[in-house]
């Protein structure tokens, strides 16, 4: 009976890609400059091919069957490539089931008559489908998180800025979440500046900072002492009220680190600490 | 065998670690470095650190050693020019580098060592000798 | 301590460690590995120093051994692994030995849990009488 059901699916090839096809279409509607009507076709007709090329009684109920193999590369090819240009995971999971329907489409019309043999046709292609729903969803994970580790490499290069406010000041606004692994960039990066200036004081600000745990607490501590081993000074500026309270929470102990409200008082008290004053000029008086 | 050189600048010394330092070397400059203290009344020592890329527990001994020798004949010791990754290493590493000071250049290491030195004594002596050699190499 | 991962070494050479004059060239060979691997200069100054701590203390309290030098690669990316096997006396109390004891700073000891922190990973077998096996791996991207 079993090979009924392939014979009958290598005849309605056709048929299934058109049926697929049109679904995709159908749904496609918001999404034409993602991906072109040529290209669908292409990449439908391919695994289609692909599956029924290598589609016979023995593996129909066996997922893992080598000769699938070729089935799940190209699906996870497709999966990889609209994930990486936008696609949503919905959209991508409509392309695979489309075909599921299309199939089973086809296997209606024909075993009208033999509802026990549909029955147990529209069990095994059932399975066989949520299986390659499921690779699909993971490759499709995978090329997102690809994604998003470009995007945070290059977050991460962007994201430490270190400005000269004076001669010998060195100031380090930060913004954004600070996990372990940035801190410890933007230590090194402090550090380097500060050889490369020959600044003597660095403004570490973290009023662009939601939240600190001890970890990263711990590493600029670190910081502070690395700057000091080196002969300069680091002060910790915009510390937010709930951090105070998440530090003191944690036990840290911050009485050796040198701490500011603002990067305006950290400026004023490294101006104090190089001995250097800002004054108003005097107007001059009685100048006509 | 090689020997490190040490320099005179006024009332301090200066010493360029340029090597890896190993036992018998470090020992020497120890010695060496003790005996030109006492014989030039140097008030300071500066050591310059700009080119050594690994300072372990055994550097951390000899730069202790020789800030608590110094100290003991009345001078103070400034290690200069420490390499971030050195620093990043030496906090990690846990090494208490106390009775140190330290500064970012040799320049600066000489200011703080100024702020830091009665030099009223180096400077009476001056104008007891009758030459001031400045230039005295080791 | 973990137990092992999936670790496959790529490259591996060894050194006899029997006086000073080893330790210099020791480090030089650590240095060409990870420089090879193109470690960050941080993690590189970290291992070498790691490195250095240890076999010195070989040299003081083992009286020598064989030090391996291999390039390993991990669960997502490479490192260095080092591995010092001396037949010195051996620790009784390694649990002390690694305890963190850097209050007086005058005795700095085996420097033991400060080396640890140097590294990603760090294991230590050591049979009195018999000798000592000492085992870190620093990651490329540490």
């Amino acid at each position: 009976m079993e090979s009924n059901i392939i014979e009958i699916l290598k005849k309605s090839k056709s048929l299934i890609l058109k049926n697929w096809v049109d679904n995709q279409f159908s749904s496609q509607a918001l999404n034409d400059d993602l991906i072109s009507s040529e290209e669908i076709k292409e990449q439908s007709e391919e695994i289609l091919s692909a599956l029924l090329r290598n589609l016979n009684e023995q593996n129909i109920n066996n997922i893992d069957a080598p000769e699938f193999d070729e089935v799940i590369e190209a699906l996870s090819d497709v999966s990889i490539t609209r994930a990486k240009l936008g696609f949503s995971p919905k959209e991508t999971g409509i392309f695979v089931n489309g075909l599921k329907n299309a199939i089973l489409e086809v296997l209606e019309t024909e075993l009208s008559s033999n509802p026990a043999a549909l029955l147990a046709a529209t069990k095994n292609i059932y399975n066989l489908f949520d299986n390659f729903s499921i690779i699909t969803f993971e490759t499709f994970i995978r090329g997102r998180e690809e994604v998003i580790i470009r995007q945070t490499d290059e977050i991460s290069e962007i994201s430490t800025p270190v400005i000269r406010v004076w001669e010998g000041i060195l100031a380090l606004p930060i913004i954004g979440t600070l996990d372990s692994a940035r801190t410890q960039v933007v230590m090194e990066n402090l550090l380097e500046a500060i050889v490369e200036t020959g600044s003597s004081i660095a403004i570490l600000d973290i009023s662009g900072v939601p939240a600190v745990d001890s970890l990263v607490a711990q590493h600029l501590m670190k910081t502070v002492a690395a700057t000091r081993l080196m002969g300069a000074e680091c002060v910790i500026s915009g510390i937010r009220p709930e951090i105070a309270q998440t530090i003191v929470h944690l036990g840290i102990d911050l009485s050796n680190i040198i701490t500011k409200a603002s990067l305006a008082h950290a400026l004023k008290f490294s101006f104090q600490t190089l001995k250097l004053e800002v004054r108003k000029q005097q107007t001059l008086v009685g100048v006509k | 065998m090689e020997k490190i050189p040490i320099l005179k600048m006024g009332p301090f010394l200066l010493v360029t670690i340029q090597v890896d330092l190993y036992d018998r070397l470090a020992l020497n400059l120890e010695a060496d470095l003790i005996k030109t203290i006492s014989d030039t009344n140097a008030k300071g020592v500066l050591i310059d650190i700009s080119v050594v890329s690994i300072v372990d527990s055994f550097m951390g001994r000899i730069i202790g050693n020789i800030a608590s020798m110094s100290k003991i004949l009345d001078a103070e010791t400034v290690v200069v020019g420490m390499q971030p990754a050195v620093a990043i290493t030496l906090i990690e590493l846990g090494l208490p580098l106390t009775g140190v000071h330290t500064a970012l250049n040799v320049e600066r290491g000489m200011d703080l060592l100024r702020s830091k030195v009665n030099l009223d004594e180096y400077n009476n002596q001056d104008d007891d000798e009758e030459s001031t050699d400045d230039q005295r190499d080791h | 301590m973990k137990k092992a991962q999936m670790i496959s070494v790529i490259t591996k050479q060894s050194m006899l460690i029997q006086q000073d004059q080893d330790v210099v060239p020791f480090r030089n060979r650590v240095k060409e590995c990870a420089v090879k691997l193109k470690m960050g200069l941080v993690n590189q100054t970290k291992l070498i120093t790691a490195a250095s701590e240890l076999v010195r203390n070989m040299l003081k309290y083992g009286r020598g051994g064989k030090v391996f030098i291999e390039t390993v690669s991990g669960k997502n990316q490479l490192g260095v692994r080092l591995t010092f096997i001396d037949e010195g006396p051996g620790i009784p109390d390694i649990a002390l030995a690694m305890k963190d004891g850097y209050s007086t700073g005058k005795s700095l000891g085996l420097g033991l849990p400060g080396t640890k922190r140097l590294v990603n990973e760090f294991e230590i077998e050591s049979t009195v009488g018999v000798g000592t096996k000492v085992s870190i791996i620093k990651w490329c991207n540490g």
